[in-house]
């Protein structure tokens, strides 16, 4: 039932490497349509500022809501076809545009000046390929101390920031010179797998951090903690310590457009399909999941799984029409025949979660609160929060037992906790 | 949605390294098989029926305890033939029906189910119903007594009631290679040394048992022998004869490291194996009973909670 691919055992997960640089990546068209999801809910459509039937040219920057900044670049030409509400895992509000595309192409102009500040990238790049997470900085006592720039992608099989990092060099160096000046940010590291900083040409980051090949060095705590040599408080971010990572493909997205003076809005991301076999591809921002599967000829039928993202952290979606969005780095299509389910079958206490877990997690002890709602006492009692959501305890466990999807509604719980908390005392 | 085909949305990992529990069972299974066999060849047809009857009932009692607790029928996973067929291996090949299916009966409805099935069990499930049963009905369990009709070509004497009653001179005519290849009377898969040992590679082998809590409680055994054989060696059988009989090798491969009583850290485990070791040899020389370790394996099974405690420091946790 399972393919080789799919039963490596647990202590021999590693992290596969773009040997030569591949060929640049196909590029996928949409057929009609594309789709810009925005993190904002909608409640009602007098809040639009943009209605059905606007035109709107590629490249160019649109605030839908009347009332709120958040904004996102369209990377077609066409008109809006209709504006929704979406809702997205854990609860996420979205609100989707959609827009349909006209026959030619116009392109709109970019803005007037870009400048190396930390407002002029907010206002224009916080939607670009790769999503750098500008809000970092924004915090006025934030505390960043380091930049890091994950040439390396945290799960397995993608491939996308290894590869920016192997073929955009000099976009990343100039997107780090921007950010250097914008953010005043200290120190700036490139992390990038441990085989591949032999060679490496000069940068304009500070330094270069090797990351282990075993599954989940790329993580960014374990990165913190590997390379800085700090290892981050449980209850504590890696931006709360200071570390702020940005992936590669930000750093280059920000590069461009500095270069180019455009708003980037081409997505590059890896392509698995059900063979197993990788793709670097390219598709703009709002793509249809749907295209890029038929660019590449890739059949779906009932009961495959979709996911976005990599096979052990990723999201599976039930829409093939579903975008690709600018934090899209992995398209992984999987055989009805190699899904694997998840059961009810009790923890038999064998201990192997234990000693897959990187951070040293009782996993087995975890799970019985877990699965009992009792969040607090696990967190408390056995550390929850060292937990680095790498699913390496869900990958071993011979019950089936969804841990990680435990861990994660535990994180998520808790997290609402707290806010209703911090709201109640205000 | 837009289409007829639904794709399956379920959450990360969306890979598995495809082990499950039911392999496990049926590897440990197999892995008795050896020493079951030559209990067989041993014991001839009656052994083939209280192993039978002990498997087949053990099913039994799981499917009505599956039934009455109105839970998914689990037999399939293996587990309840594993636990009568481990039943069947200690007990003698005379053992009467009816004792074998109250056995079976202890085990799996008083040893698991009533702690809540599969996993949750404190104790190795059989280790508790023979207990029971030796408590209650002692003269059907007696080796000297149960096994007196055969005739064998080696001492039909259970070494271990030698040992306590006569001292070390009385077993001098044990080899180990002799215990090791089944030459020994006993319950009907837990005398052959070589089998047993086997099994227990090839589960160590396979990650199913963990090599911690078997070594540990083979070189305790080892040990704790070797100091009381050194301390009187007249009244004391030496290491070797404490590690080829009795329960010695089925409890290292088969009744300590059952994975819900045991614990899953490497510094707890050595002390479950090595505490079992001790305990085993303090019983077998001072205590009352012939063998300890089922004794043994219950009391480690007890502290097992408390040893697990014993972890190390996870990332990021202030000390």
């Amino acid at each position: 039932m399972m393919n080789n691919a799919f039963s490596r055992p647990a202590n021999a997960i590693h992290y596969e490497l773009l040997h030569q640089t591949p060929l640049g990546p196909q590029h996928v068209s949409s057929s009609g349509t594309a789709t810009f999801l925005i993190e904002e809910k909608l409640e009602r459509q007098s809040q639009l500022a943009i209605k059905v039937g606007d035109e709107v040219q590629t490249g160019q920057k649109i605030a839908p809501f009347a009332d709120r900044p958040a904004y996102f670049v369209s990377s077609v030409t066409g008109t809006v076809a209709a504006v929704h509400p979406q809702t997205g895992d854990f609860g996420k509000q979205y609100t989707a545009i959609e827009v349909t595309l006209s026959e030619t192409e116009e392109l709109a102009e970019g803005p007037e000046t870009l400048e190396p500040t930390l407002t002029c990238l907010n206002e224009w790049l916080a939607g670009t390929p790769g999503k750098p997470p500008l809000h970092l900085f924004e915090a006025v006592d934030h505390g960043i101390h380091t930049l890091v720039v994950a040439g390396v992608d945290a799960d397995l099989l993608v491939a996308t920031n290894q590869y920016i990092i192997k073929s955009e060099m000099h976009a990343i160096n100039r997107g780090i010179d921007v950010l250097k000046e914008a953010t005043g940010v200290g120190s700036v590291a490139i992390a990038v797998p441990r085989d591949l900083v032999q060679g490496f040409g000069h940068t304009s980051a500070d330094t270069l951090k090797a990351v282990a090949p075993e599954y989940p060095a790329a993580q960014p705590r374990l990165i913190v903690y590997e390379a800085f040599g700090q290892e981050i408080p449980a209850e504590k971010s890696c931006e709360e310590m200071g570390y702020a990572f940005f992936s590669a493909e930000a750093v280059a997205s920000i590069g461009k457009a500095f270069d180019s003076g455009r708003l980037p809005y081409e997505k590059t991301l890896t392509l698995v399909d059900k063979n197993g076999r990788k793709n670097i591809i390219s598709a703009r921002i709002g793509t249809p999941i749907a295209d890029v599967l038929a660019a590449h000829r890739i059949e779906t039928g009932h009961k495959d799984r979709l996911i976005l993202g990599g096979p052990m952290t990723g999201f599976a979606i039930y829409d093939e029409q579903a975008p690709i969005e600018a934090d899209t780095d992995a398209i992984l299509v999987q055989d009805a025949a190699d899904v694997s389910l998840v059961s009810d079958y009790p923890c038999v206490n064998c201990g192997e979660c234990v000693r897959v877990c990187p951070t040293r997690v009782p996993v087995n002890m975890l799970v019985r609160f877990l699965e009992a709602g009792q969040y607090e006492d696990g967190a408390e009692l056995y550390d929850l929060y060292s937990c680095v959501d790498c699913g390496l305890c869900s990958f071993v466990c011979i019950a089936r037992i969804p841990i990680f999807q435990y861990i994660r509604l535990a994180k998520y719980e808790l997290s609402r906790l707290t806010e209703a908390e911090a709201s109640d005392a205000q | 949605m837009r289409s007829e085909k639904m794709f399956i949305v379920s959450h990360a990992p969306f890979w598995h390294n495809g082990s499950n529990v039911a392999d496990r069972h049926y590897g440990m299974l197999m892995a008795a098989m050896p020493a079951v066999a030559l209990g067989i060849v041993h014991y001839g047809m009656s052994a083939v029926a209280v192993v039978a009857l002990a498997v087949s009932t053990a099913i039994f009692w799981e499917w009505l305890m599956c039934r009455i607790s109105k839970r998914p029928v689990t037999v399939a996973d293996g587990n309840a033939a594993l636990l009568g067929l481990l039943f069947a291996m200690l007990i003698p090949a005379t053992t009467p029906w009816w004792v074998v299916m109250v056995g079976t009966l202890l085990t799996v409805v008083i040893g698991l189910h009533i702690f809540g099935g599969i996993g949750s069990n404190p104790f190795h499930p059989v280790a508790v119903a023979m207990m029971m049963l030796m408590v209650s009905w002692a003269e059907f369990l007696d080796f000297n007594a149960a096994l007196v009709h055969y005739n064998f070509t080696f001492n039909a004497v259970f070494p271990l009631s030698l040992s306590k009653n006569f001292g070390s001179a009385a077993v001098a005519d044990f080899s180990s290679l002799n215990l090791l290849l089944g030459r020994q009377v006993g319950g009907i898969g837990s005398t052959f040394g070589l089998g047993l040992i086997g099994g227990g590679l090839y589960l160590m082998a396979k990650r199913y048992i963990r090599w911690e809590i078997c070594l540990s409680f083979l070189a305790s055994i080892f040990v704790t022998a070797l100091a009381f054989h050194l301390a009187a060696p007249d009244q004391y059988a030496g290491p070797m004869f404490h590690l080829l009989t009795g329960y010695t090798l089925i409890g290292a491969f088969f009744l300590l490291p059952e994975s819900a009583s045991s614990p899953v850290n490497p510094i707890p485990m050595l002390i479950y194996g090595a505490g079992a070791g001790i305990m085993t040899m303090l019983i077998r020389n001072i205590g009352n009973y012939y063998d300890g370790v089922l004794l043994a394996v219950l009391l480690m099974n007890l502290v097992n909670p408390l040893l697990d405690k014993i972890r190390p420091k996870a990332l990021g946790k202030v000390a």
